[in-house]
């Protein structure tokens, strides 16, 4: 089940925790992206730092459970751009995962834990918050 | 309905997979099942065109790294040649150029692994 919604400055997308939505996550971001006024570049970054983000969710904080929920809320304000990226899963602790050092991590032919580090090098901000009830990862970058 | 795929062909004794639509957390899984088949038949020369791939996140990034210690433990390698500059952006984002040799043009690369041999 997919479903959209959208309000003043925020566009809404909720899908179930399955990789098959990451195109049209990357579709529904992509075009909130243009709309706000991002070049194509820009608008590549925004979309894989928010498929990185969900991808990150699916495999660690659902374990590739199906039947589980992913909300995504744009924000657009002035010069900001906004993504939210909602779960209901196992708590998530950015504390506790260190960046790899590329040089190290490709000369030891490691696999994996790449998504937070292209979300860093792809966005201006990344900030995680850990509710009682849910994991938000935000993502923020801004149109100069 | 898959946006992505793997098709195989020979030049000159490489082995090329042509790679064509989305790489995500999704479709990886045939990327892997490509790689497989190659290194189940001992094809350890292996070419990867990147003309008509036009995304990549960190999961299709991960395929690579998975193979590459076992081909090169054979003696062969993983090139990548024809890549839009949509994708190669991510790779040099994370470095790969420093393990991965990436050509513009199919032909070089091949040139490349008949120079080695």
């Amino acid at each position: 089940m997919r479903k959209k919604s959208s309000h003043k400055n925020e566009l809404r997308l909720r899908i179930v925790s399955t990789t098959e939505e990451l195109l049209h996550v990357r579709k529904f971001v992509s075009g909130a992206a243009k709309q706000f006024g991002f070049n194509d570049d820009e608008i590549n970054n925004i979309a894989l730092a928010v498929d990185e983000a969900c991808t990150n969710i699916i495999r660690h904080a659902y374990d590739y459970a199906e039947d589980q929920e992913i909300t995504i809320v744009v924000t657009m304000n002035k010069s900001e751009f906004q993504v939210q990226i909602v779960d209901h899963g196992r708590r998530f602790d950015p504390e506790h995962v260190r960046m790899p050092d590329m040089k190290e991590y490709l000369s030891h032919y490691k696999r994996g834990g790449l998504g937070m580090y292209l979300m860093k090098k792809l966005m201006d901000k990344v900030e995680y918050s850990i509710q009682p009830k849910h994991n938000v990862v935000r993502l923020t970058k801004y149109l100069h | 309905m898959s946006n992505f795929k793997v098709s195989f062909r020979e030049n000159n004794n490489v082995h090329v997979m042509d790679l064509k639509g989305y790489l995500d957390a999704h479709t990886t899984p045939h990327l892997e099942e490509a790689f497989e088949k190659l290194i189940a038949e001992k094809k350890y020369n292996i070419l990867v065109n990147c003309k008509d791939l036009s995304y990549i996140s960190s999961a299709g990034l991960g395929v690579f790294m998975a193979y590459i210690e076992d081909v090169r433990m054979n003696k062969g390698d993983i090139k990548l040649s024809n890549m839009s500059p949509k994708v190669f952006n991510i790779f040099d984002l994370l470095g790969f150029p420093m393990l991965y040799e990436i050509f513009k043009d199919e032909n070089e690369a091949v040139k490349k692994f008949e120079a080695k041999s």
